[in-house]
């Protein structure tokens, strides 16, 4: 491990998943107020384009997996379906304060949530809604621990 | 053409050598403008590259072992349809080619698109046969110009030799047919007006939703060299004029393949995605007037001739 660690491919690997982390936003029931605030992260005010993060169509492109909402009892199955598809390494961010503790909807019998019950939870960005310098934080930490999941790289930026 | 200079244009020149860091540079361009015309500052230009060493460094999730071959066989074709078609480009002087060698080079032009299809039906999802289907109707609609201006041009120079239609094609025919030609390039690098087959969040990646970690790296790979392929073949067909010196053509080459990319992505980012049935009827009356217009010319200049 520690022969390989500082090898070209591996300085390269990591490299490579801290500029280009692709996003694929789940909405787990959320009123949407979470959601426009991570849209807005793509806009010409934030760009996050520019650290290579883009949001992509499709969970199985994917890198990090963001969910919005108390993951409702109707969308948990969607959830659990499109976190196995995600190919390994994979990080998930819980935007808002809906997926960290059910927010207002806890102890409704229609809630299956928080989402760290049905998969584990990486990162998370209290907030109702949390702004965009949030997110934008939540992720780019998120990003550090994809980068740090599977190369075995030590040093850590903060 | 020997095999020593046709293993050189294969894997150096304009193949894979030049064109796998010039795809990524004409990606990275095109994403980085785009950005900056939305007025935003945009991603660096080696994004592609390292969107690509990512995708090859993923695991991809398990699936049925009969879906794999298909699966990984073809984007592996569409990359080598590609850079058969890059070898195959008379960039140089006294590149004699074979008889017939625009037929095959059309064809290899046509197979990333084939591959394309036959990968969304593949994937056995619903959104890459919505894109699927988009994909083989828009691009049945923009090879009726393409192929058109092509026959024009063909006709005109009275030659099925590549080198010889680009060297000897008059004018009045070559306008026309190249301006066909470049309205079909957009439809073909599935970009913004056009881009119905990816049309990313309405169907999902169109295709490609299916594809995971490296193979979907290589479908990014197919992607880059696809620019280079088709831009490379507008270029070779736009100047006739070879010069003795080999570092001229391939300079001339460079530069006139890397100035469209600018124009494309200025389209791209200054347009919305059209309908399909907008798109289709587009393509049919004017990039099909157009490609008639040469067609007509190359009679005349045929008939004129003797």
């Amino acid at each position: 491990m520690s022969g390989t660690e500082h090898g070209l491919i591996f300085r390269l690997v990591d490299r490579a998943r801290r500029r280009s982390a692709w996003l694929y936003h789940f909405n787990a029931g959320a009123c949407n107020g979470c959601d426009i605030e991570l849209v807005t992260c793509l806009t010409p005010r934030y760009d996050v384009e520019q650290a290579g993060i883009k949001l992509e169509g499709s969970p199985r492109h994917a890198d990090v997996l963001c969910v919005s909402g108390p993951v409702t009892r109707t969308t948990r199955e969607a959830l659990e379906t499109i976190y196995g598809q995600m190919p390994e390494p994979k990080v998930v961010v819980a935007i808002g304060s809906c997926p960290a503790t059910c927010n207002v909807f806890a102890g409704s019998p229609f809630i299956d949530g928080p989402l760290d019950k049905i998969v584990p939870v990486d990162i998370y960005v209290p907030g109702c809604p949390p702004r965009p310098h949030a997110i934008i934080e939540g992720i780019s930490q998120a990003i550090e621990k994809l980068a740090l999941r599977k190369s075995g790289a030590t040093a850590v930026g903060k | 053409m020997n095999s020593f200079r046709a293993l050189i244009a294969l894997l150096i020149f304009p193949g894979l050598l030049y064109a796998l860091p010039i795809g990524w540079l004409m990606l990275g361009v095109e994403r980085k403008l785009k950005a900056r015309f939305q007025g935003r500052i945009g991603p660096p230009l080696s994004q592609p590259f390292y969107d690509v060493v990512k995708l090859l460094a993923k695991l991809p999730v398990n699936r049925v072992a009969s879906d794999i071959p298909l699966l990984t066989g073809l984007p592996l074709l569409a990359i080598g349809s590609m850079l058969g078609t890059l070898a195959l480009l008379p960039v140089f002087r006294g590149e004699s080619g074979f008889v017939g060698d625009i037929i095959v080079l059309v064809s290899l032009l046509e197979i990333p698109a084939l591959c394309f299809i036959l990968a969304g039906y593949a994937s056995r999802s619903i959104y890459g046969e919505v894109g699927a289907t988009r994909e083989a109707v828009v691009s049945i609609a923009s090879n009726v110009p393409f192929l058109t201006a092509l026959v024009a041009m063909a006709a005109s120079a009275g030659s099925m030799h590549s080198s010889q239609i680009v060297s000897s094609t008059p004018w009045i025919v070559r306008i026309p047919a190249l301006v066909a030609i470049l309205f079909c390039l957009p439809i073909k690098l599935r970009l913004n007006p056009f881009s119905l087959a990816n049309a990313e969040q309405e169907v999902l990646a169109g295709p490609l939703t299916e594809f995971d970690g490296p193979r979907l790296a290589l479908w990014e790979l197919a992607h880059a060299l696809e620019w280079v392929a088709l831009i490379g073949f507008v270029v070779v067909l736009a100047i006739p004029y070879r010069s003795t010196l080999w570092y001229v053509n391939a300079a001339g080459f460079v530069l006139l393949s890397l100035a469209l990319v600018p124009l494309l992505t200025l389209l791209a980012a200054s347009t919305a995605r059209l309908k399909l049935a907008q798109a289709t009827s587009m393509m049919w009356r004017w990039g099909g007037a157009v490609a008639v217009l040469a067609l007509v010319a190359a009679f005349f200049v045929r008939n004129g001739g003797h």
